[in-house]
């Protein structure tokens, strides 16, 4: 018989699944969506789907395109739904995805209050982050040591693209890496903490996306924010896992 | 009449396509009978003097990404759409409308605009009347004088003499075609409402490129009648039946149109339903009937056109209370407000006609900001998702 429900989260950095049971998350999966939204998420389906699964939703930006969806759901109402089950509790999500950024208020529920969405621009996204750990040739997964004991050099570009200039001259007045990095990360954290608090958010946050998790952005996040910010490790899959369970309860 | 107005087709007319040669021939003919035509942007305008002297009445707002790039030549990239839209359009006698005008109106509404039409005067005839920003006594007894140059203007720039008596008639006229006009979206009352907002958006924006403006009423009536009669028929397949569930949207902010009617289409795509427009061409222009039984009559249309609520007025109170009516008689679920890039009173605005929606009226309110290219349909389709989701 039926019990699971998979959701699909197809985002334009990463493609991640989740199966739940009704009680909790039981499997879970991340792969790189290197451009193929469509391959990617047949793969997860794949990987993830067995007679016992009674119903797959889809979210993120690909959620159109796998054919065996049974159900396609934005991914701000899907990663409130995940966070608010990894994170009990909290009023809001930040999230910074590959390539926008999103906060959420929620209600007592635990169900979108109201959005906003920032989408125009690369500026305060995972994009920046990637552009940063190019140019400053320090691998994203060690940017907590990369940083540590660091002092952040101000940057002050609102575009990605001059803010790469920016960082290339900063290199070429000798400026050390680990400061620049710093500099970029304060940058990234203010401007998002900024278009948060337009929610007026009034109690604990959820962080998530692929930036939450490094503690470092967690934590000058929460300086900015002025509140206490919260992650999980499962935090990037938030968007999978708030699919998988608002489907659970459309299984027959 | 002494003044020549403008009868030949422009010399690019060949490169139109069909639809577009229609528009330009109809116009022309318009123009070979003898009818001047005066272009106009703003909802401001009293349309009643022009039409006072026989003149088509045309709305220069220009709703399409076409001729940006050419506009971007002379006017700054981060500037409203509609202001570069329309500016490029008066560049490139791409628009019939535009090239017939005699005369173009504008008004000192919002800045973009104001600088734009300085820059229209050096290649074609404008003349800007001064609208205040502000709607007290002061403010009236500027537009009243105001609204009397632009008479005076007409008639010298025309070579016209235009009696109190031709700007009553016209007066009767623009009432019975508002009238109508309200009659047929006030269908929209009814909950399910009868037809999509898409359609209904058609119809009032196609209202304002007709010329005969006295076949307006009649037609107008027969539509709302036959909309009417449609709605329950006792299949399920009426749209009383067809239509039951959808949330009720009213659409606020800056005015739409051609390519931002995008928007419409992506809400009722995702099962939404636009059941009252607040802005340009919606209930803002069509709301107000101009007193006929004021004595003297400009003093009747300055009142009733600066009455319109819009974000180019401090405070602009009017546009409240006009959305707080409209909100209950609509039996409206959510608000969204279009918000044109680079529009800064609506934008500013916003802020205010968000906390009024969430606060005082207890619904969701959506802000989108967007322009007159594609390349967001897919943001504005997860976000207007998101936010039916949420209802």
């Amino acid at each position: 018989m039926a019990r699971l429900c998979l959701g699909i989260d197809c985002g334009s950095t990463t493609t991640k699944g989740a199966l739940y049971d009704g009680e909790k998350v039981v499997k879970t999966t991340l792969l790189p969506t290197a451009a193929r939204p469509r391959e990617r998420m047949q793969q997860i389906y794949d990987a993830m789907y067995s007679d016992q699964v009674g119903f797959v939703v889809t979210t993120g930006y690909g959620r159109d395109l796998l054919e065996q969806s049974d159900r396609r759901i934005t991914e701000i109402t899907c990663h409130a739904k995940g966070a608010a089950t990894l994170c009990p509790g909290i009023c809001g999500v930040v999230d910074i995805g590959g390539q926008d950024s999103k906060a959420i208020l929620l209600d007592r529920d635990g169900s979108v209050a109201d959005f906003i969405m920032n989408d125009k621009c690369a500026a305060g996204t995972g994009r920046f982050v990637e552009m940063m750990s190019r140019i400053l040739d320090c691998p994203l997964d060690n940017i907590d040591q990369f940083v540590e004991g660091c002092t952040p050099v101000d940057i002050t570009s609102m575009c990605t693209v001059f803010a790469e200039s920016e960082i290339i001259s900063l290199l070429a007045q000798g400026a050390r890496r680990g400061d620049i990095a710093l500099g970029v990360i304060r940058s990234i954290c203010q401007r998002t903490a900024l278009f948060a608090q337009k929610l007026r958010p009034q109690g604990d946050l959820f962080f998530s996306g692929g930036l939450a998790r490094f503690e470092i952005f967690r934590r000058t996040l929460e300086d900015f924010i002025d509140l206490p910010v919260r992650t999980h490790p499962q935090s990037q899959l938030a968007g999978a896992i708030g699919a998988s369970i608002i489907g659970h309860r459309k299984i027959k | 009449m002494n003044r020549e107005l403008i009868k030949e087709l422009p010399e690019i007319f060949e490169e139109f396509n069909d639809q577009r040669k229609k528009s330009f021939v109809t116009a022309m003919e318009m123009k070979q009978k003898g009818v001047p035509f005066v272009g106009v942007f703003c909802t401001y305008l009293p349309q009643e003097i022009p039409m006072a002297m026989g003149a088509a009445v045309v709305g220069l707002c220009s709703t399409s990404g076409e001729t940006i790039p050419e506009a971007e030549k002379d006017l700054p990239r981060n500037l409203c759409p509609l202001v570069k839209s329309s500016y490029g359009f008066a560049k490139t006698d791409k628009c019939p409308y535009f090239y017939f005008s005699d005369l173009i109106v504008g008004e000192t509404t919002c800045d973009g605009k104001k600088k734009m039409y300085e820059m229209l005067g050096e290649f074609k005839p404008v003349y800007v009347m001064e609208l205040p920003n502000s709607q007290g006594p002061d403010a009236f007894e500027l537009w009243k004088k105001e609204v009397i140059k632009f008479k005076e203007k007409l008639e010298s720039h025309f070579g016209v003499t235009i009696t109190d008596e031709k700007v009553r008639e016209a007066v009767h006229l623009n009432n019975e075609v508002r009238s109508a006009l309200k009659e047929f979206y006030e269908v929209m009352k009814l909950n399910p409402a009868p037809i999509m907002g898409g359609d209904m958006y058609k119809v009032l924006y196609g209202s304002t490129f007709r010329f005969e403006k006295e076949r307006i009423p009649g037609d107008v009536r027969a539509l709302t009648k036959k909309v009417l009669a449609e709605y329950d028929d006792g299949t399920e397949n009426c749209p009383k039946k067809k239509f039951a569930g959808r949330p009720r949207i009213m659409i606020t902010g800056c005015p739409i149109g051609g390519a931002s009617e995008k928007v419409i289409k992506v809400l009722e795509d995702n099962g939404a339903q636009v059941v009252v427009y607040e802005n340009c061409s919606g209930a803002k222009s069509v709301d107000e009937l101009v007193d006929e039984s004021n004595p003297d009559v400009y003093d009747a249309l300055a009142r009733r056109y600066l009455n319109i609520g819009c974000s180019c007025m401090t405070p602009d109170e009017n546009r409240f209370k006009l959305m707080d009516r409209l909100i209950d008689e609509y039996q409206v679920d959510a608000v969204v407000e279009v918000i044109l890039q680079a529009c800064h009173t609506y934008n500013v605005e916003s802020f205010f006609v968000k906390r009024f929606v969430t606060e005082n009226k207890g619904i969701p309110y959506l802000g989108l900001e967007t322009d007159y290219s594609t390349s967001d349909v897919g943001q504005l389709s997860t976000r207007i998702s998101a936010f039916l989701e949420m209802l």
